[in-house]
């Protein structure tokens, strides 16, 4: 049986690729970002995944403003990058589980989640900069990927509920699936950051620590938020925490949080990364 | 004002959306260097074939971000433009908020504090 070990939740913004192409991880400004993910290099050596579901929202590389889907998941055998515009290295491709896809698109739609599938997706730095945060180094990361879109771009957005939701449904479709897998599931962008508008450079640390703290052990306390109300907190761009909520919502009751790093700014936003842990005994001793 | 007016924020919902739909679209085929190369030739012409208004035109041609978006631009799309005259996020925040870079930046260091 497929178990989930625990969910990462990690910033995405474009300049941390470059950094990475750059090398200067250890540079004085990119430093307290980069060693965050010292643990999470630990944690993953020991947990070896072998499926990353990713929950993430596309900047105008696969999806266009014309035909938009809140909630897509991609079915590839590969999902490659391309030039994104803005001026970072074009990622190596990554490897798809597509029958692990197929399971999630099932379930969810039998779940009435009216999902949008792709058996054709470009990925964009949303997905490709955590992958290289998570497994740096050269070649592709040793890992198949299960990419899930959701539109943090163009109102209406779905709520912070329905996100949750959603998170909980593809946990649910992820302990169902007979064949073993390891699977970790992982929210990208954010926390609080604004790139439009008089307010740009807009951060919220009070806001972002309260997210923090509340996610592994109280989540649904999140959604009290509504949309314009998390664009106030948050940042125009800040409702890339839905990733992270739909993320939290797959990982179920039991979680611990093992690891965070929370650090301002890199580029224009508040940097954070967390790990948590799935604590379900019964889980461990079955698989 | 709409409902949910948030100081110096313009929601990219169905009235932006719409309004912006021929800039945005312009914007989105710079994720080809080749598209890129064919606007710095001739922006006029460009601009042209994609259908910009007045107002989108004016904005792109001023190179003025929150005009962009006043226009109906989205901040995703209006970066693949900034990113061809060598203008990452930071150059935009500090061009909406008047602000030097340098300032922009100090105070993204000084909100970590």
């Amino acid at each position: 049986m497929a178990r989930i070990i625990g969910g990462v939740g990690t910033t995405h913004v474009p300049a941390i690729g470059k950094a990475i192409a750059e090398g200067k991880q250890n540079d004085p400004y990119w430093k307290p970002f980069f060693s965050g993910f010292d643990y999470v290099h630990r944690w993953l050596a020991r947990e070896r995944p072998d499926t990353v579901v990713v929950f993430s929202n596309d900047h105008g590389l696969n999806f266009f403003l014309d035909k938009l889907p809140t909630f897509a998941v991609g079915a590839a055998a590969e999902y490659r990058n391309e030039d994104e515009g803005w001026g970072i290295p074009v990622s190596h491709a990554l490897a798809g589980d597509p029958a692990l896809s197929w399971h999630v698109i099932n379930n969810l739609v039998a779940d009435e989640f009216d999902i949008t599938m792709c058996q054709d997706m470009l990925v964009d730095h949303a997905i490709t900069i955590p992958m290289a945060l998570m497994w740096p180094g050269e070649g592709a990361p040793p890992v198949k990927i299960v990419p899930i879109s959701i539109n943090t771009v163009q109102h209406p957005l779905p709520s912070v509920s329905r996100c949750l939701e959603l998170g909980r449904s593809v946990g649910r479709a992820l302990r169902s699936f007979e064949p073993d897998r390891k699977v970790l599931v992982v929210g990208t962008g954010g926390l609080s950051h604004q790139l439009d508008g008089e307010r740009a450079g807009f951060i919220n640390r009070e806001f972002d620590i309260f997210c923090m703290n509340t996610l592994a052990v109280e989540p649904d306390r999140l959604t009290k938020y509504s949309i314009p109300e998390l664009v106030e907190q948050a940042g125009a761009q800040g409702v890339e925490l839905l990733n992270w909520i739909a993320m939290r919502g797959a990982l179920g009751d039991n979680v611990s949080e093992l690891h965070r790093n929370y650090h301002i700014p890199i580029s224009n936003t508040a940097a954070a990364t967390m790990v948590l842990e799935v604590r379900d005994v019964a889980q461990r001793e079955a698989a | 004002m709409r409902p949910h007016a948030i100081p110096g924020t313009i929601m990219f919902d169905g009235d932006q959306a719409q309004k912006g739909l021929a800039l945005n679209r312009m914007c989105f085929s710079f994720n080809s260097a080749e598209n890129r190369a064919t606007f710095l030739k001739d922006e006029d012409a460009y601009c042209t074939q994609y259908g910009l208004n007045e107002q989108q035109r004016a904005a792109v041609k001023s190179r003025n971000v929150l005009q962009m978006i006043e226009a109906g631009g989205n901040v995703y799309y209006l970066a693949k433009l900034a990113g061809i005259f060598g203008l990452n996020v930071q150059d935009i925040g500090a061009q909406q908020t008047g602000m030097s870079v340098e300032n922009f930046k100090a105070k993204l260091v000084a909100a970590g504090r």
